[in-house]
């Protein structure tokens, strides 16, 4: 099977530059990109598997010595590409801020308690279906400096790798119906409605695990179409 | 009908614990649960065969000024020009991976440790220089920048095809300068996201 890459796809994506998100402003670049074919540098990618996962990476509740504080719930899905195929022995990695909305990382200043418990880093690779799962604490909102009163929106962030380096993904998960959406620069930065909610999981009510903990389901689409064009027009 | 894909987001400031944990992470809860690096910035196997190389830069801002939370991935064909994928048939035979990360430090600097690739096939089967694939992350970046690391010492630039999109005048952004210092070669690639000189980036 060999893959083809629409730049169009790329449509979905926030612009370099979108100065409502002030680090924007002098991290985008200023001179036009330069368009190029994409050749086997591009189209091949790097491959980590089970190899590079040790038991238990994907319980993010599981690596501390006791339990860490918040909301347990379970976020599962399936990565797929751009004709809903399943990309499976993929490689799935997130980090995010604990119950308070507090990250581990040093830089993080925020005054809201560390947890002792919980790191915030897990991973995973999907199955032969595509399918992930992850057990973790449902991340607080935190404040950051882009503007006056300026909160993220709860979010945990994902970074997927696909079957090439142009499938290659850093994105966020957002919660159903945070009503911080309205207000965050960063989520805003996605141009279209339709893209912007792929990136909002939804509340999982059959997977749920009564008396244990709360389900969201989050699948990733990756760049990527089959190379031969669908609709049979000849010539 | 295809679906639309899921939109890239920044990486933020504080990737490092998640993607980097050599990086500017001190956290160890109790060393109840070691934190293993998945991918780090030290590409070279015991069987890689090849020249051994470092790569190293800064990079800056529109203002000049290092940025101090970016990330770097690479990704490039072992010696004979093979990379470590299933699409490309000519799979290598040794450990070697070809994919790197490295976080930068407080300074905007990153390095990694690896072997100059060999020539991999370009447009039209002709043979492409010898170059690295990067892509750059931080704060402040809503989606990847890609570009291109070249050898300055390679005649092949003179006729790479890619190579040859780039305006002549900014060329020299994407071609990393030879240190040699004691026994290691050095290829100096500094990025300028923006302004002056700004590094070239392509759209992939
Ligand atoms: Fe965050």
């Amino acid at each position: 099977m060999s893959l083809i890459y629409p730049r169009e796809s790329l449509s979905a994506y926030p612009k370099h530059l979108s100065p409502e998100y002030k680090s924007t402003v002098k991290r985008s670049p200023s001179k036009p990109l330069i368009l190029m074919p994409h050749t086997l540098s591009e189209l091949t990618g790097p491959v980590y598997g089970h190899d590079v996962i040790q038991e238990g990476d994907n319980d993010l509740t599981k690596q501390g010595k006791g339990e860490p504080l918040g909301e347990r719930i379970i976020v599962h899905g399936h990565v797929y590409d751009e004709d809903k195929r399943p990309i499976p022995d993929t490689l799935v990695e997130i980090w995010q801020a604990n119950a308070c909305g507090r990250y581990v990382h040093l830089v993080d200043q925020h005054p809201a308690p560390l947890d002792p418990n919980f790191t915030g880093g897990g991973r995973t690779v999907t199955d032969k279906n595509g399918y992930y799962k992850f057990i973790t604490i449902k991340p607080g909102a935190y404040p950051w400096g882009n503007h006056h009163n300026a909160w993220r929106p709860n979010h945990i962030h994902f970074s997927v790798f696909g079957h090439s380096f142009l499938s290659r993904l850093i994105t966020q998960m957002y919660f159903p119906g945070d009503y911080l959406f309205p207000f965050d620069p960063i989520f805003n930065s996605v141009p279209d409605e339709q893209a912007r909610l792929r990136m909002v999981s939804s509340f999982d009510l059959d997977n749920t695990i009564p008396d244990w903990a709360l389900a969201f389901r989050f699948d990733i689409v990756l760049r990527g179409r089959e190379a031969t064009p669908l609709d049979t027009d000849k010539h | 009908m295809s679906e639309i894909i899921t939109p890239s987001q920044t990486v933020g400031p504080y990737f490092a614990y998640g993607l980097t944990p050599k990086g500017r992470l001190k956290w160890d809860p109790d060393g109840t649960y070691s934190w293993k690096e998945t991918i780090g910035d030290n590409l070279i196997t015991p069987d890689a065969t090849g020249e051994k190389i470092r790569i190293e830069g800064q990079i800056v801002d529109g203002d000049g000024k290092p940025i101090n939370d970016a990330m770097l991935e690479i990704w490039q064909a072992d010696a004979q020009g093979r990379y470590a994928s299933p699409y490309d048939s000519r799979r290598p035979n040794t450990q070697f991976k070809g994919f790197g990360r490295s976080a930068v430090n407080p300074n905007g600097e990153f390095g990694f440790s690896t072997i100059k690739p060999g020539s991999v096939p370009g447009p039209n089967g002709k043979p492409q220089a010898p170059h690295i694939g990067f892509c750059i992350y931080s704060r402040g970046m809503l989606r990847q920048v890609y570009t291109r690391l070249y050898f300055a010492d390679e005649a092949a630039n003179a006729t790479d095809q890619i190579l040859s999109l780039v305006p002549a005048d900014r060329r020299d952004t994407l071609i990393a300068k030879k240190e040699v210092q004691g026994d290691t070669v050095v290829y100096r690639f500094n990025i300028r996201v923006q302004g002056d000189n700004e590094t070239v980036f392509f759209d992939i």
